[in-house]
């Protein structure tokens, strides 16, 4: 059972907003990406396409996980990769430590991983003497500020330049009032060169894994997976085992996808493929299921496995952009999140598919197509089915229901008069007056219901 | 049960019924006079740079453009430069380098990337750690887009390989894109085809 | 042609001026309107809530006293994208189906099933911006939808809207972006909804329309609350109101 509170991303979203100038430059900065998105999907004629393929590939190759994950394995081998499996985040980041230790290796270098994040990797490292130093620059502000990500493609986003100048400052020493993006970036160059040249062991995640060649792929814009994986000796990818994809040729798809999907580039500036240790170093893949092979066998929500970790769903958002991605109180967040998250824990996560309008962009930009506002409303009945409903509301919707489904209760209650307002039926807007007038008029109530301007009006007798 | 059994057992039992693997398609719109134009337009989006003829000295090209530049890391036999990747054999230590000079077997027209992979590079750091890089590239494998690119051996050969596409960048301060971020400054690809002049 | 005018209950109760509207309009173009005096509503509120359960005996009254209509009409995009897409609560059978297939926004009847060309009785001259529903957008399609950059562009509402004398139609940035109202999220998550709200406001004004106009009544009552809250003068029309021939 979870020892963790519920997370209350209504609550923490109101103080999101409580600071209008930061949830502002968020939205718009989010927004700008969503823009950016349309700009360059629309430069490419077959994008509809390429997003149905890119859907029919994952849910071909999840519906044929298991060979394809034997077949990733056996090519690995061939390449001289070592492969280890991991059910959880705990074997995950024992297999590290332990490859670590093995080699003597204190001091690790990272890409971003969010499967790393999933397993809280570097705190378990750090307990055991390990420095692990992540070279994303995003990751490196919110490990520095020893803070969650709060996007999965850009960890810091939520913070401004003016917050980074600080945390630099107090990190690095920096000029706190220089918030230039372009000082601040080399700032991060100057500080961790140092540590990638001294590093002992390199670690990437994965974008994808090619069964047919046993590749691990990721992408990133400033060149650090090719850094961690290349320049200690000892390279150790962490994978989760829906990564896969058959071929190259499939992973051409997803490749067009995902950097247009996330910021509106053609590609990151790195596409990189670690197929084989370097001729005088090692490689480790580290294969993890952490939830996924039991989300496979979830009818309604198997289909979030083909999520590419795009964030484009998180960037049209309109709840997103203004709660901030640290509301959500979790490793995914935005729609992808709300229907991740409760697969790791159900109970803490009870509240997060009800942070959602069920507006439906999420699914119209998503790249693998994947239904993720059907699967939000899905997860609000498994949460009544499994009692995850807050009781006031629950009763307030057991109340609704009795008098909807009693036309003669209905006319009582909507009965225009002096007592309308205190008796207004919720469900008019479904819920809560008080929650509903805190910023916003309350409606009035008319003299005349419809039904009462029917009956005077137009019933023939 | 091992780990390995088990969570194939669990992912075999859990996977949906068989869904059949869709057809692919190159989607290649473009006539082969309008590659290099692409792929110039492309790199210029990534920030990259494009020279397009050979210099009629590459040497004093460089000298010109990296007027800094004290060690020129040359991975190519159309010039020499004052190290080669060999002089590396600790890849950290190619954090040394001014300029590396490399040359790549593959240009993708739709994302301005060049392909290189280990046999090119030798030493792979010299493509990142290095100040700055050339890269040398024949016009006649510009290919497309991805999907033909992703047809070439190189994927299925070589232990590491890297679509690069233009100077290292990050968005990750305030959501535009600044250079450079943690690899190289500035990234230059020279139309040169392969049986060219030496310099 | 015989309609089955469905009122939603929070038009029935806040805005009966709505639901007036929509069945002379109704009326107006020939149609033999049918207003089965037993209605409440389509159990939505129940079922957007994930309290599936609760909504079950609603929407098996609402079948019991719809099914046997050939048009059911709704002055309303979400109650229709429950009725159509969502209605799983009732035990499936012939009867929910009927209902299902033969429901239909009031856009969508004027427009692709009655194809009116024009209502001569209306006029409003006036600044007017249109918001769309996401429930009328991303869940009936009656627009084209701003993410999908290849698709040709069409927006029903306004089509239909284009044809009243006199109306200037302005446009203002993020036109499909939702508005925070998402029904229980607007108390559930009422900060956020209002900030929404807020910034939708903030978008029309910027082309300073007179009026607001929406075929979703719903996102108007959360529109109208953050107006006023905010003091704007900006005013709100459900688009039956003007298709019906009110000029102000
Ligand atoms: S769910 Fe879709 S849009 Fe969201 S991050 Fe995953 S792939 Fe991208």
């Amino acid at each position: 059972m979870s020892v963790h509170p519920v997370v209350d991303q209504a609550s923490n979203a109101a103080r999101f907003l409580a600071d209008r100038s930061r949830e502002e430059y968020f939205d718009t900065l989010m927004w700008s990406l969503r823009e950016a998105r349309d700009r360059s999907a629309s430069e490419v004629p077959e994008w509809e396409q390429l997003r149905d393929l890119g859907s029919a590939i994952k849910e071909h190759t999840l519906s044929h996980l298991a060979d394809y994950l034997e077949q990733f394995e056996a090519s690995a081998k061939r390449n001289g990769v070592e492969v280890h499996w991991a059910h959880d985040a705990h074997e995950h980041n024992q297999i590290v430590a332990e490859i670590l230790s093995r080699h003597g290796a204190k001091q690790l270098i990272k890409s971003k991983s969010m499967l790393t994040e999933e397993c809280d990797m570097r705190r378990y490292l750090e307990n055991r003497g390990v420095t692990v130093t992540e070279t994303d620059l995003g990751e490196r502000i919110q490990q520095l500020d020893d803070e969650p990500p709060a996007h999965i493609v850009g960890p810091a986003w939520q913070k401004s330049p003016e917050d980074v100048a600080r945390v630099f400052a107090k990190a690095y020493g920096s000029d706190p009032n220089n918030a230039a993006p372009v000082y601040l970036a080399h700032e991060m160059r100057v500080h961790t060169r140092a540590l990638i040249e001294k590093a002992d062991a390199g670690m990437t995640g994965a974008n994808f894994a090619v069964a047919e060649t046993g590749t691990v792929v990721t992408a990133t814009n400033e060149g650090n997976a090719d850094l961690s994986g290349n320049v200690p000796r000892l390279r150790i990818c962490s994978v989760g085992i829906e990564k896969i994809v058959p071929t190259h040729r499939d992973l051409a798809v997803f490749i067009r996808l995902l950097s247009r999907s996330a910021v509106g580039m053609p590609i990151t500036q790195y596409t990189s493929h670690f197929r084989a240790p370097r001729r005088d170093g090692e490689m480790h893949i580290i294969l993890v299921d952490n939830g996924r092979s039991e989300r496979l066998g979830m009818e309604k929500f198997w289909q979030s496995l083909k999520c590419i970790r795009c964030g484009a769903c998180m960037n049209t958002c309109p709840v997103y952009r203004r709660s901030g991605g640290l509301s959500y109180g979790s490793t995914y967040m935005g729609p992808i999140g709300i229907i991740m998250m409760p697969t790791f824990d159900i109970r803490r996560f009870s509240e997060l598919p009800f942070s959602s309008t069920l507006n439906g962009s999420c699914s119209n930009v998503c790249p693998v197509k994947i239904n993720i506002h059907e699967q939000i409303y899905a997860w609000r009945e498994v949460m009544d089915e499994k009692h995850q409903i807050k009781l006031a509301k629950k009763s307030a919707m057991v109340a609704a229901g009795e008098v909807l489904s009693h036309p003669e209760l209905y006319r009582i209650v909507t009965a225009a008069g002096e007592t309308t307002l205190k008796r207004l039926p919720r469900f008019a807007i479904y819920n809560d007056f008080n929650a509903w007038g805190k910023h916003r008029e309350t409606p009035l109530p008319a003299g005349q219901t419809f039904h009462e301007w029917y009956k005077a009006n137009r019933r023939k007798a | 049960m091992g780990i390995r059994e088990d969570i194939l057992d669990r992912v075999r039992r859990n996977q949906p019924a068989a869904i059949p693997h869709p057809d692919l398609r190159d989607f290649t719109h473009l006539a082969s006079a309008d590659l290099i134009t692409t792929f110039a337009r492309s790199l210029g989006v990534m920030a990259g740079v494009l020279i397009d003829k050979p210099p009629d000295d590459l040497g004093a090209f460089l000298r010109e453009k990296f007027p800094d530049a004290k060690n020129i890391c040359s991975a190519v036999p159309e010039y020499v430069g004052t190290s080669k990747p060999e002089d590396y054999p600790v890849w950290a230590d190619a954090a040394k380098i001014d300029v590396s000079v490399v040359r790549s077997p593959l240009g993708v027209a739709e994302t301005g990337s060049v392909l290189l992979s280990d046999d090119d590079l030798r030493v792979n750091t010299i493509a990142f750690l290095a100040h700055d890089i050339v890269i040398l590239l024949a016009p006649d494998k510009i290919v497309e887009n991805i999907h033909v690119a992703y047809q070439h051996p190189a994927f299925k050969e070589k232990a590491y390989s890297v679509l690069m596409s233009g100077p290292s960048g990050s968005a990750d301060i305030g959501g535009k894109e600044v250079h450079p971020a943690q690899a190289v400054m500035t990234l230059t690809v020279i139309l040169w085809p392969e049986s060219a002049k030496t310099s | 042609m015989r309609v089955g005018l469905v009122v939603p209950c929070y038009i029935d109760v806040f805005y009966p001026e709505v639901g007036i509207a929509a069945l002379e309009l109704l009326e107006r173009l020939g149609v033999e309107v049918d207003y089965p005096f037993d209605q409440t509503c389509c159990g939505q509120p129940m079922a957007n809530s994930g309290c599936e359960a609760d909504s079950r005996a609603t929407e098996e009254h609402f079948i019991g006293l719809f099914s046997r209509f050939e048009y059911i009409v709704i002055p309303s995009g979400s109650c229709t994208h429950h009725v159509r897409n969502k209605f799983i609560a009732a035990p499936p059978g012939p009867e929910r189906d009927q209902v299902s297939k033969h429901v239909y926004d009031l856009i969508e009847f004027l427009h692709d099933v009655l194809k009116v060309n024009e209502f001569p009785w209306s006029e409003f001259p006036h600044k007017v911006a249109l918001h769309n529903s996401c429930s009328a957008v991303r869940g009936l399609h009656m627009a084209s939808m701003s993410e999908r950059v290849h698709d040709p562009y069409f927006n029903k509402p306004k089509a239909l809207l284009e044809k009243v004398k006199g109306i200037e139609l302005v446009d203002f940035p993020r036109h499909d972006e939702c508005c925070g109202f998402g029904g229980t999220f607007s108390a559930t998550e009422e900060a956020v909804s209002a900030r929404m709200g807020y910034d939708k406001l903030g978008f029309i004004q910027r082309s300073q329309p007179e009026y607001i106009v929406s075929s979703d009544m719903s996102c108007l009552m959360h529109l109208q609350g953050c107006g006023r809250r905010l003091g704007t003068e900006v005013k709100f029309r459900h688009i039956a109101q003007l298709l019906n021939g009110d000029h102000a």
